[in-house]
This record gives structure tokens, sequence and C-alpha cells, in this order.
């Protein structure tokens, strides 16, 4: 016997909840009991008086499995509102990442070049070494790390999506 | 500014000001602040379990049978994580209750101390929703709004955990007002558009079907009095899950039984060839649609329910309704009658629903010198039923057969452990049940297998006095594994037989109770008799045909015309997809 997979969506999802103690294990507990994926998440507290916290998941997942997944979070007695971003419509998505890279020579002279082309700010330089912080879609973090990687790259840290919708409104 | 008092008196005034009457629960080191409480005032009583998985089972069990919400006090660590089951069972069947665990002191917390568990960590999963109360100041809030959200919505269990040092140090005690939460807000009444249109299908329908479950038990008696007029001013089928038994009279010549696994021909049929499908607080569990792409094809479906998270899950619907059944009910049938629809003209659906009923699928054979276990439940239905009893069930083949032959005719009488499928659950049940209803006659059908998994509660009956029956049907085996095997495993019994049964007799008499045994076919309304007429608690011990099998049956991954009626359909052994399918 052999086991079957469904076709997957890509889904940003915005969650707001209360800023509690806890709040994030029973966000990805929830993830982890229902067998959904996780591609990334991220929180911090957005409202002045820190009470508020914004998720932001990347998940996949047929399309039923991700409507499950929104009423799922929903559910949780700490969410105030679950947007499907993708769903919703244009919205824009970033990602930062701290990229170490080390060498010496060409390889050091190509990284900086890559790097201008792609935006990345060096944040730290040794005689052997450069932080890079690049800043886009994660696609475009991806084909930079990929660069990165044939010219001496040693380490990588990724801050996962953050999202939000155009226009005027709030979600 | 009102005085201060410790955190273990601000727990315990709090809980009278809900009301609570009754606590189930086991002291320990984390929670004798509370016990101490506790000890000083007289509104709440305490029932003393022997195990705190039972204590959870008997709040269930108090819950389930009078619609209030069962209150649970348990130890940190084991105490928490004994509970745990009964804590999972009340999610999986949404049944309100609030559990109260003792923790190490807030500076021990992390540290490995002696009896901590991680309890808001291990319980997130299986609760609807847990507080960690690190301040004394949270402590009233946090349990009154415990409360609430246990209660409201759909109801599942909470868990409070509290360090030690909080039960001890000192606070004002305000009792706070109704609780409007930040974010927490069940939708109770439904969008009345969407009602209109479910009325209008319903009534355009040539072969409907009312799909009932235990969301209507969970409304309150009143959605149970609307179901039946729904079903009145329609004249539609109506069918029952397992959790939902009782909401609708199972003597009505409308009721086409329980549906699903072991659910009637008649019922599984309805579903499978009707046009139009009004689920009604049930969630189309595996265990009611069967196969997934072969349920109920040529249906359009209303699905109402009060957590939204339900609808589309496992069946795609063509109507959702979020909102409470009953406020739904209320609804349908007051638009129904507004909109002077007449009963409508269903001769052609009922007469082949009565040529599916006319197979009698839950005729048993009955040739042998043997007890069936059939029998025995239509028995003790025939000899109980007009003191409309109050009816636990442990989980197997005695409780499919319980609710097959068992015939309920009014809601919060059959408290059956459905989702999580808990053995052990039948007895702490019917404690909590006697001792939320203590001039009902209750009575726990169990198995000689499951029986034992909380056989130590017998002596939580004595003390309290309590006249609850234990029905055991003894086919010394655990019945529905075995017959599993009968049909999936060619019949290779492992480890299903029940050996080194303790001699219930006398082990009952052990505990204070009356121990009696029935054996033939004959002895059977006699000692049924004598179960009822016995004084106190009374565990029958009803040797039954061993090798009896439950049917009808729908195998696990079937579709609903795919039903087993008989033995002699059973396979020997089946197929990786089938085996791989719980």
């Amino acid at each position: 016997m052999r086991l079957k997979e469904e076709a997957r969506e890509r889904h940003t999802l915005s969650v707001t909840v209360d800023n509690e103690a806890g709040i994030l294990a029973r966000i990805a507990g929830l993830f982890s009991a229902r067998g959904y994926n996780i591609e990334s998440l991220t929180v911090a507290d957005v409202t002045a008086d820190e009470s508020i916290s914004r998720i932001t998941i990347v998940t996949s997942g047929a399309a039923h499995t991700i409507e499950q997944i929104i009423a799922q979070l929903d559910r949780l007695v700490p969410v105030h509102a679950v947007t499907d971003l993708t769903e919703l419509g244009p919205h824009v998505e970033r990602e930062l990442a701290l990229v170490k890279v080390a060498g010496t020579g060409d390889h050091r002279i190509e990284a900086l070049r890559l790097a201008d082309v792609y935006r990345a700010r060096v944040v730290d330089a040794t005689t052997s070494s450069f932080v890079f912080e690049v800043t886009g879609g994660s696609d475009k973090i991806d084909t930079f790390i990929s660069l990165m990687r044939e010219v001496g790259l040693v380490e990588v840290a990724r801050t996962g999506v953050v999202a939000i919708a155009r226009g005027r409104d709030a979600v | 500014m009102p005085r201060e008092r410790s955190g273990a008196d601000i727990l315990v005034q709090s809980l009278q000001d809900l009301g609570v009457e009754v606590i189930f629960g086991y002291p320990g080191g984390a929670v004798l602040p509370i016990y101490d409480a506790l000890f000083q005032q007289s509104k709440i009583r305490h029932i003393l379990v022997r195990h705190e998985q039972a204590a959870t089972h008997a709040a269930e069990g108090y819950a389930r049978s009078t619609g209030k919400p069962g209150v649970v006090l348990v130890t940190s660590g084991p105490g928490a994580t004994n509970a745990v089951t009964g804590i999972t069972d009340a999610l999986m069947d949404s049944i309100p209750m609030v559990v109260i665990t003792g923790q190490v002191p807030t500076t021990l917390i992390g540290t490995d101390a002696f009896q901590e568990a991680d309890t808001v960590g291990i319980t997130r999963h299986c609760t609807k929703h847990n507080y960690l109360v690190k301040q004394p100041e949270r402590l009233a809030a946090t349990v009154h709004e415990a409360f609430h959200i246990a209660t409201s919505g759909r109801p599942g269990p909470v868990v409070i955990d509290i360090p030690k040092d909080v039960q001890v140090a000192t606070a004002p005690y305000v009792r706070p007002g109704p609780i409007q939460h930040r974010t927490y807000r069940p939708r109770v009444k439904a969008e009345q558009s969407l009602v209109e249109t479910a009325v209008d299908m319903l009534a355009a329908a040539e072969r409907p079907i009312l799909y009932t479950g235990g969301g209507i038990i969970n409304s309150g008696p009143a959605a149970s009095q609307l179901l039946r007029e729904l079903a009145r001013i329609t004249g539609a089928p109506v069918t029952s899950t397992l959790m939902g038994l009782g909401a609708f009279p199972a003597s009505d010549g409308q009721f086409l039984g329980m549906l699903g696994m072991h659910g009637t021909y008649e019922a599984n049929l309805a579903m499978n060839r009707a046009d139009l499908i009004l689920c009604l607080g049930a969630r189309f569990d595996d265990r009611v649609t069967g196969r997934l792409d072969a349920f109920s094809p040529k249906s359009r479906k209303i699905h109402v329910d009060i957590d939204r998270s339900s609808i589309n899950k496992n069946v795609r619907v063509d109507l959702p309704i979020v909102g409470d059944v009953g406020h739904v009910l209320e609804d349908m049938v007051r638009i129904w009658k507004a909109r002077q629809h007449g009963r409508p003209e269903l001769g052609r659906w009922w007469a082949e629903i009565e040529q599916w009923r006319a197979r009698q699928c839950l005729a048993f054979p009955e040739d042998g010198p043997e007890i069936m276990p059939q029998r025995a439940i239509r028995a003790l239905h025939a000899a109980t039923h007009r003191l409309n009893p109050i009816i636990t069930t442990e989980v197997g083949q005695h409780q499919m057969w319980a609710a097959q032959h068992f015939g309920f005719e009014a809601p919060n009488k059959w408290l059956t452990s459905g989702g999580l499928g808990t053995m052990g659950y039948g007895l702490p049940a019917a404690i909590g049940a006697q001792i939320g209803n203590p001039n009902a006659l209750v009575i726990d059908i169990a198995g000689e297998a499951s029986i034992q998994m909380n056989i130590q509660e017998l002596a939580t009956a004595t003390q309290y006095r309590l006249p609850v029956k234990v029905f055991i049907l003894n086919n010394e085996y655990m019945g529905m594994v075995r017959q599993w095997q009968d049909l999936t495993y060619g019949g290779r019994y492992a480890e299903s037989y029940s050996e080194s049964l303790p001699d219930f007799v006398r082990l009952a008499e052990a505990y204070g109770w009356t121990g009696l045994r029935i054996e033939r076919p004959a002895e059977l309304e006699d000692g049924i008799a004598a179960m009822l007429s016995a004084p106190g608690p009374v565990l029958v011990d009803c040797r039954v045909a061993k090798l009896a099998n439950c049917f009808p049956m729908i195998p696990s991954g079937a579709a609903h015309t795919d039903m087993l009626l008989q033995a002699n359909e059973v396979s020997g052994e089946m197929d990786d997809e089938a085996k791989a399918l719980v």
C-alpha cells in the first residue's frame, strides 16, 4: 500500500492574537497536532500597549485544508482575527536575511558586487568576511543565498515572511 | 477596599458565586490550600474518587445528565496527567468541564520539582482553553472566564493550573461582572437569510432526512422539543448519531435509529439515497460517513453547527449555517409556519424507507443455550424504561448494542464516550450522573474488559451510598477487538481474550456492593428484577454468548451501501487499505 498526497497551494495568513504567554505554542501546536504545514512563522507585538501580536504564517495545503486551518485558528480563544492575504488579493511580502560570507581575493570582490545588485547592505566586515543584510520577497532571498554559496557562504539567518495587504485598509 | 483573601479562598468563593454545587477530585500536595478552604465551607460538596481519570469522567457524567458544567480538582504532576484522558474525552464530545489543577510554586516551575508537570503544555491541545494563573489578583477573573468559555459556544473542557504559592498569597476578591470577552464571541444566532434558504430547501425536498447529533443535547432540552416539532411539521425521517440519541424519541415512527458504522440499515440507506440532508449539531464523523467519496452522493447538504471549523471539515456542504442548533431550529419552525408550508407529500420516500425497515436489521439469532447480549439489553430496557433511567456505557460491543437496542426517549439520559471511545468511562460517569440526579435510576451497561479500567470506583459509590447499577455483558473477550480480528485478521485473536477475570460477584461484595450473576436466558428477567429491587449499588455479572458480533456493520472504509447485516457475511481477511483504517 502507498500513502496518497494531495495537490498543495501556498497561502500567507495574518493572525492577530492577544500577546500572552504560550500563544505561540498554541498556534504552532495546532499546526503540528492537525498535521498542517508551516513554511514560515513570524511574530511580534504591533500595538502601542503591546497587548496584541501579529503572526504571519506561510502555509501550504489543499484548498479545503487551508479553509480548515483558518477555521481552526479562528476558534482559538486568544485569536482576534485571521486573514488569508493570498485570498484577499494584492499584498506585500517581505523577508529579511543576514548572510555571512567568508573569503579573500576574487570571491570577496564578487560577493560585494552581487550584494550591490541585490541591494544587500554590508552590516559587518572583517578582512576575511562580510555580513550582508538583504530584504525582499522569499524568492529574491533564496536566489541571493544560492549565489553566495559560490563565493564563500558561511551562515544564514532569516526572519521568515511578514506580509501586509496593499491599499489603505487594515485587516 | 475589600479585605484580602488567600488565592484558595478566592477560588472557592468564585466557584460558589458561579453556582458550583459539587467538585469531583483527589487531594495532593499542590492543592492542599484549596482542600483546606473547601473543608471550611459547606456550600460545595466534594466527591472523593479513587483515581483522577474517574474524577473527569464523573464530572462528564454529571454535566451530560444535568446540563451544568462538571468541576474537577486534582493535584499537580500525576494528578494532572491522570486527568488528561477525561479532559480529552470531554473535548471530543463537547462536554462543559472546568478542571482545576494544582501546580508547584511559581518559584519552582521549570526546575523538575517534585510532582511537577507542564500541565498547560500537556493540556493545550486537549482543552478548549487553559490557563496558568501566576497572580492571585487574576484568579477570580480567570475562574469566571473559564466557566464562560467551558459552557458557551461549543462546550468543552477548560483547565486552570494554579501554583501552590498563588493559592496561599492574598489579594482582594471582587466578584467579576458579566463577561464580555475581547476575542471569544461564539455565534449563537444564525444569519436569517440562510435559515430561510434552508426552510425552502427542506420544503422542496422529495427525499429529505434530518441527521441529528449531540449538539441538540448540548443546546438544552428546548432544542429536543423543537426537533420533534420540526419533524412533525415536515414529516421527514430522523436519524441520530451515537451522541444525539434521546434528542428524538426512539419509539417515534419517524425515527430510523442510529446511523453510521453500527447504525441501522434504514438509516444508512436513507442517508445514501436522500436528496437533502439537514445536519443538526452533528459533525460528519468518519464513523458516520463511511467511505467519503460514496457518502450520500445525490443529496444537497445543509450543516447547522455552532463551531465553524466543523463545517466543510470532512464533507463539503451546500449550505453552511453557523449558530446554536436550538436557535436555528426555533427559526426554522417559525419560518416554516410563517410561509404556510404544509406537510410535504413524502409517501414514496417513506414507502422506500419501510422496505428497508422490513429487513429488520437489528434482529439477531437466538437458538443457543446462551444469553444473547442483544436480548440482555432488550430485557434491561423492558424492565426499566418506565423509570426513565440514565444509561452510561463503557466502550465496545456492549456500547453499540446498548445504542441499538435500548430505546432512548429523552435527552440527557444516554451518557457514552463517543469521540474518544474511552474504556473505563461508564462507572465513574454513572457515579457523576447519580450525584447530579440523586433519585434517578442510573445503570452502567459495561463489558467485562472495560469495567476493569476504572473498577476502583466501586469504592466511591460505596462511600457516598450511591445506588448505581453496573450491568456487565461478560463475554470474556474485548469483543469489538475480537470482532475486528474476525473481520480483518482471519480470526487471529491477538490478546483480545479476557484472561484471569476476577469473580465479579465476590469483587462487588468486597467493595460493599451487592453482586449478582445471571447465566442462563431463563434467569434474565428475575436477575434484572433482583438488581432493581436490591438497595444500594448492585453489580450484575451477566454471562452472554462469547462469540456474538455486533451487526449491522459498515466495515471501516466501506460505503453505506456495503453493509454487513449478519455474521455469515463476514469475510476473513482484508487488504492493506482496509487494515490501515481505524
